[in-house]
């Protein structure tokens, strides 16, 4: 099996990779989601009135922000568990 | 209570894989066919049972319950397209009420459908349609070329190709108008399936694992999750509708800037 050290080595870069694609992931996500809240708020406050129509808003907005960071945590996910790269090393 | 024989890792590879016919490019996922159809079923059968029994006196719940939803649709449909066509709101309506209840399969118990599945000696099960590609690219597909035909409905095929060539930037920057108009074209489909599908499948793999925490966990950890998987599949609904509404709209805008 000599393989077995580039298996290793397969494996270990993709957990790093899946870690840092859920990481920045997240935090550009969660910058995002700060700044769309805080000026959510900050509308709210100056017009009550207002606070229905911009509340459907900021969730079509949250959908927005949330997409590409989902697309990578679906991605990370697929990779977790059925690794494109291992495949050609594990002879399928 | 059930005793597995499996690791953690069999156990949630057990839960990922399709009930597949075939292999490649091929391979049809049965259990996504399955379920795509007898949600689309529900709710076409619903709103029709619904809509025939409808009366203008005092709703029962049911009426109220569609009436709710068609309001809401309706908005939708008034505040983001600019423009007259019968076809947006029913459009937009079966979008988000199949979405919805195909997210809302994501709900039910991680192992039930399956186990009773394999009574019936079916060995893999994915209830989730939105959870596998080809179920989001399956509604985005068609959404795309439904951009794709609006725009030359309502622009003709020369005033498309003009819009395609001549925008952002001027006449004069025909190539480079091409690439980002191509590129921004193909990012809609691509996003709005890859949005949903991370959604749902990212929420499908957390529920698989709670399922594999002891039974404490499954309250503590499971519950919050639920309740917070329900505003994820109305929201991921509500966020496909909206976006083929505003795609829709903006391929049909004949007024020029």
């Amino acid at each position: 099996m000599e393989n077995l050290a580039h298996i290793a080595d397969v494996q270990a870069m993709t957990a790093i990779a899946v870690g840092i694609i859920l990481g920045l992931g997240a935090l550009g996500t969660a910058l995002g989601f700060g700044l769309l809240g805080g000026k959510f708020l900050e509308g709210a406050a100056r017009q009550p009135e207002m606070v229905p129509m911009l509340q459907v808003r900021m969730f079509i907005v949250a959908g927005l922000l949330d997409a590409v960071a989902m697309i990578g945590v679906g991605m990370a996910l697929f990779f977790s568990f059925a690794n494109p790269f291992l495949a050609p090393l594990m002879g399928e | 209570m059930i005793v597995r024989a499996e690791s953690p890792t069999e156990y949630i590879l057990h839960h990922m894989t399709h009930l597949k016919v075939g292999d490649g490019f091929w391979a049809l996922h049965l259990d996504s066919l399955f379920f795509s159809w007898l949600t689309g079923l529900t709710f076409l059968l619903l709103f029709k049972y619904v809509a025939e029994r409808a009366t203008s006196g005092v709703p029962g719940t049911l009426q109220n319950l569609v009436e709710m939803v068609v309001e809401f649709v309706d908005r939708q449909v008034q505040d983001s397209f600019h423009g007259r066509d019968p076809m947006i709101a029913p459009l937009a309506l079966t979008i988000f009420c199949w979405v919805f209840l195909m997210n809302l399969m994501d709900l039910v118990p991680v192992d039930l459908l399956p186990f009773i599945a394999t009574l019936e000696g079916i060995p893999y099960l994915r209830v989730v349609v939105s959870a596998d590609l080809n179920g989001t690219f399956g509604l985005s597909i068609p959404v795309f070329f439904l951009i794709f035909f609006y725009a030359i409905r309502y622009k003709g095929f020369w005033g498309f190709l003009r819009d395609l060539l001549t925008h952002p930037f001027g006449p004069w920057f025909i190539p480079f108008n091409l690439l980002l108009r191509i590129v921004e074209e193909l990012a809609r489909p691509v996003s709005l399936a890859l949005r949903l599908f991370g959604n749902l499948y990212a929420g499908e793999l957390i529920f698989i694992l709670i399922a594999l925490l002891p039974f404490w966990g499954q309250f503590f950890l499971g519950l919050p999750w639920a309740v917070f998987h329900i505003l994820v599949i109305t929201l991921q609904a509500f966020i496909f509708m909206v976006l083929t509404i505003v795609y829709l709209s903006l391929a049909s805008a004949t007024e020029e800037h």
